[in-house]
């Protein structure tokens, strides 16, 4: 009965350049769902943010997000080297990101603080070495 | 203020969507850092950068903006060019530096909106 309507998406980790585009299709493809305007700038802009953070950390990984009739879920999973200290990682301003990427406009320590602020309910899982699993819920009211 | 007087009072190329240059817009952000965009950005329309990558055509179509002012003499790619199109948003560029570009927009009657509050 509730099964939720799936996008899944792959990120490539390899190239900045196209980071971002899986989220411009999460939005367009809401939209066409008939989701309203103000829930699906909250789901892109998290979902954007975390599509960044796995190509600048992880070499990219996998985003799937699931429709249900109260909620939209976004599951961004990656191989990555995992994040050691997540209540470190959580702080704004906190950041391990390189030069090349702040270049860039990102990796300033908003990342994960922004997916929190736009999301009802944010959980990371995460091992060092292994990756890291971010899930996110924005709430249908 | 539409986007033809900030590109007039900027001194500013349009590099796309000209058609679209009577729109009218309300408020303007000036910001070289994305997440930044995302993380303050309401319901302005207007984004002022000294920053030239995709990733800010696709901050801009994440916050529904409608045009993008390029300062400090960056140029987009072709690439970055038709993607704006494709979202519609238009594009200028321009010659001068953050704080003089805002500075004459914000004079001339572009405010700075609110601050998101999610």
């Amino acid at each position: 009965m509730n099964e939720p309507i799936n996008f899944h998406f792959k990120v490539d980790g390899s190239n900045f350049i196209s980071a971002g585009e899986a989220s411009v299709n999460v939005k367009k493809l809401l939209r066409q769902v008939g989701i309203a305007p103000d829930i699906i700038k909250r789901v892109s802009i998290a979902m954007y943010e975390g599509e960044i953070n796995m190509v600048i950390h992880a070499n990219g990984g996998t985003a799937d997000v699931n429709v249900y009739p109260d909620k939209i879920q976004i599951i961004l999973e990656d191989v990555g080297p995992g994040i050691p200290d997540i209540d470190q990682a959580m702080q704004e301003g906190f950041s391990t990101a390189q030069d090349n990427v702040r270049s860039l406009g990102f990796g300033a320590g908003m990342g994960l603080p922004n997916m929190k602020k736009y999301t009802d309910m944010m959980k990371i899982e995460s091992e060092v070495g292994k990756g890291t699993k971010v899930t996110m819920e924005v709430n249908i009211p | 203020m539409t986007i033809r007087t900030i590109a007039e009072l900027l001194n500013a190329k349009v590099l796309c969507l000209e058609d679209k240059i009577d729109f009218d817009v309300k408020s303007a952000f000036g910001s070289d850092m994305m997440s930044d965009v995302l993380a303050f950005v309401k319901e302005q329309s207007v984004l002022i950068t000294g920053l030239a990558n995709p990733q800010v055509i696709r901050t801009a179509e994440m916050m529904d903006m409608s045009c993008v002012v390029f300062v400090r003499g960056k140029q987009p790619t072709p690439e970055m060019i038709s993607l704006a199109e494709e979202n519609g948003i238009v594009l200028l560029a321009s010659n001068e530096r953050m704080y003089p570009a805002c500075g004459k927009l914000y004079q001339n009657g572009l405010s700075g909106g609110s601050i998101a509050t999610v």
